[in-house]
């Protein structure tokens, strides 16, 4: 059942997506940057823990789960260290999936050939 | 916003095929919550391995980070988005690849200012608008158990 409920739920945040490029013409950028502020504003809310409990992976793979990762991130290290963990717990919860998508990035940027995307386009 | 509009025009072009909206949300649904699927594999596999829920969830996104490289260097990954649109651009997979991608396609342009550069063309953003928000959560979060007494 936590399978049906990851896919339902990750592909409503996807679909929602999509309607929005669709309908509004948002670039990619403004939708992933919306999504992860969304996520840090309902995370902030306690809204988006309950979505996680149900959903797992359809929750926290979306970026709305990244963004309630940072929030998450700067409540405990508020709660740990007061004032300065603001400025703490976004890093600390995000630095490991920003430093693998740099480091995979450099990586695949080395190995790969670059360039054919666009020429094909 | 003004550089970089270009090269955002590739990516809504790739991400956002011309076609209806009965057509492109069904597929993004489809192939998001698919991928949300493999995450879901994943956080049970590494929970099965013994790993506690966060650190389970960090390896999902590490792993997922990875593959999503992995694909994007295999020009795979953008094969896919053309048809799943928001699919594939939501799912923490989508940032591993907005990325990756540009870090390949500007490599020609020098390690340092094309590859190094560009490689935050959308994750810069991301990062500056996402850690940004939760400074100012943590800030409100802060006055409000002062005035609680926490």
């Amino acid at each position: 059942m936590e399978y049906v409920w990851a896919f339902l739920i990750g592909g409503l945040l996807c679909a929602i997506g999509q309607v929005l490029i669709d309908l509004t013409k948002l670039t990619p950028a403004r939708i992933l940057t919306s999504y992860v502020v969304a996520g840090v504003v309902l995370g902030a809310l306690g809204l988006y823990q309950p979505l996680i409990d149900l959903a797992g992976g359809g929750a926290t793979v979306p970026l709305t789960g990244f963004g309630s990762l940072l929030a998450k991130g700067v409540r405990e290290a508020v709660d740990e260290n007061g004032i300065v963990g603001a400025f703490m717990g976004g890093f600390t919860n995000a630095a490991a999936g920003i430093a693998a998508a740099i480091f995979f990035g450099l990586l695949a940027a080395l190995i790969f050939k670059s360039g054919s995307k666009i020429n094909e386009s | 916003m003004n550089i970089s509009n270009q090269e955002y025009g590739e990516l809504v072009k790739r991400h956002s095929p011309p076609s209806a909206l009965y057509k492109t949300v069904p597929m993004a649904f489809v192939i998001g919550g698919g991928i949300c699927v493999i995450g879901e594999c994943l956080l049970n596999l590494f929970a099965y391995l013994g790993l506690d829920q966060e650190h389970a969830a960090m390896w999902t996104s590490i792993s997922l980070i990875f593959l999503s490289a992995l694909f994007t260097g295999l020009k795979l990954y953008d094969r896919i988005a053309q048809h799943a649109g928001a699919g594939t651009l939501v799912p923490i997979t989508g940032f591993a690849n907005s990325v990756v991608s540009p870090a390949l396609d500007f490599k020609s342009e020098g390690f340092v200012l094309g590859l190094g550069a560009k490689m935050f063309v959308i994750a810069g953003p991301v990062i500056v608008y996402g850690i940004s928000a939760s400074i100012i959560y943590g800030i409100i979060y802060y006055i409000i158990t002062v005035f609680q007494g926490g």
